[in-house]
């Protein structure tokens, strides 16, 4: 599998480290709702197809990406830096 | 306002800078020569003064200018520019971030005064080696090493990177028409160099 990293162009998978599902959204850190949190922490799509994840170029320029990955053919449709403003949160 | 001084070293003094590939640099020619000579040339770059620069999220551009009144280089905005030069080398490696590698002791010193607040500088000048190939065959033994594409089109003199080769980080910048300097930790220089020269047998090669 190659990533083209949208810095340093298109690189071997063992360049990148897996650093989990890009479609949650994390409660915010004052938070009482517990069912947010629960299902921020347990739950999971597994989708079989397209899925947005968290990759990491650690073997390259170091920078988190959000890669749109295709689960079943490993196709890659779209890669990004993940946004620099944290997007709002909930119940903070 | 917090204080975000720069990282900067003692500056390395040549006269009694060691090498950590001592004893593995024996100068000569070694593997397959031909009647073409080496394939390709090795040496350790010394006395280097290596600082890196990374700039915080709005300051990019501010950084670059910093780094052009040290250096004296243009900087240009693409991923991976950088300028290659006898006395000094800059290239950007990741977003906002730039290795600049230069044979001024207080390199790092003006760079950190250069840039100030506008980005943090670390200075790396005891902490890297650079391992200079070069040779019509250096393209031949890296592609062996690395997944990159250092073909002439893909890859411009004075750009450079950040990859590794199986857990030893490496940047690379190429510098000449056919030399590359490739920067790697310190702690891993005597293996990295051992796999360079083993990499480099079939087509023979000369340390100065
Ligand atoms: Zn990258």
């Amino acid at each position: 599998m190659i990533i083209t990293c949208p810095h340093c162009g298109p690189r071997d998978l063992a360049e990148f480290s897996y650093k989990g599902d890009a479609t949650r959204t994390r409660p915010g850190t004052a938070s009482g709702d517990l069912a947010h949190w629960n299902a921020y922490v347990y739950e999971r799509e597994n989708p079989a197809g397209q899925h947005r994840e968290f990759w990491q170029h650690t073997g390259g320029c170091r920078k988190h990406l959000i890669v749109t990955r295709d689960t079943l053919t490993h196709a890659i449709s779209h890669v990004e830096f993940p946004p620099t403003k944290a997007p709002r949160r909930s119940g903070a | 306002m917090a204080d975000r001084r720069s990282f900067v070293a003692d500056p390395v003094i040549a006269a009694h800078a060691a090498s950590p590939l001592q004893g593995l640099k024996r100068p000569g020619e070694f593997g397959a020569l031909t009647d073409d000579g080496p394939g390709v040339f090795l040496t350790e770059r010394t006395g280097l003064s290596i600082g890196e620069v990374a700039s915080w999220k709005d300051s990019e551009g501010k950084c670059r200018v910093a780094i052009r009144a040290v250096a004296g280089v243009m900087l240009n905005v693409a991923p991976g520019s950088g300028t290659a030069k006898l006395e000094i080398n800059v290239f950007n490696f990741a977003p906002g971030r730039w290795l600049v590698a230069g044979t001024k002791p207080d390199l790092v010193a003006q760079l950190a005064g250069s840039v100030g607040e506008d980005g943090s500088v670390t200075d790396l000048s005891h902490g890297r080696v650079v391992i200079r190939i070069d040779g019509p065959k250096s393209r031949w033994v890296l592609s062996k090493l690395f997944a990159i594409n250092f073909a002439n089109t893909a890859f411009a003199r004075g750009q450079g990177l950040a990859t590794m080769h199986h857990d030893i980080t490496a940047l690379v910048q190429r510098v000449g028409e056919d030399a590359f300097d490739i920067h790697v930790f310190r702690s891993f220089a005597r293996s990295f160099w051992s796999l360079l020269r083993r990499s480099s047998e079939e087509v023979g090669y000369r340390i100065d």
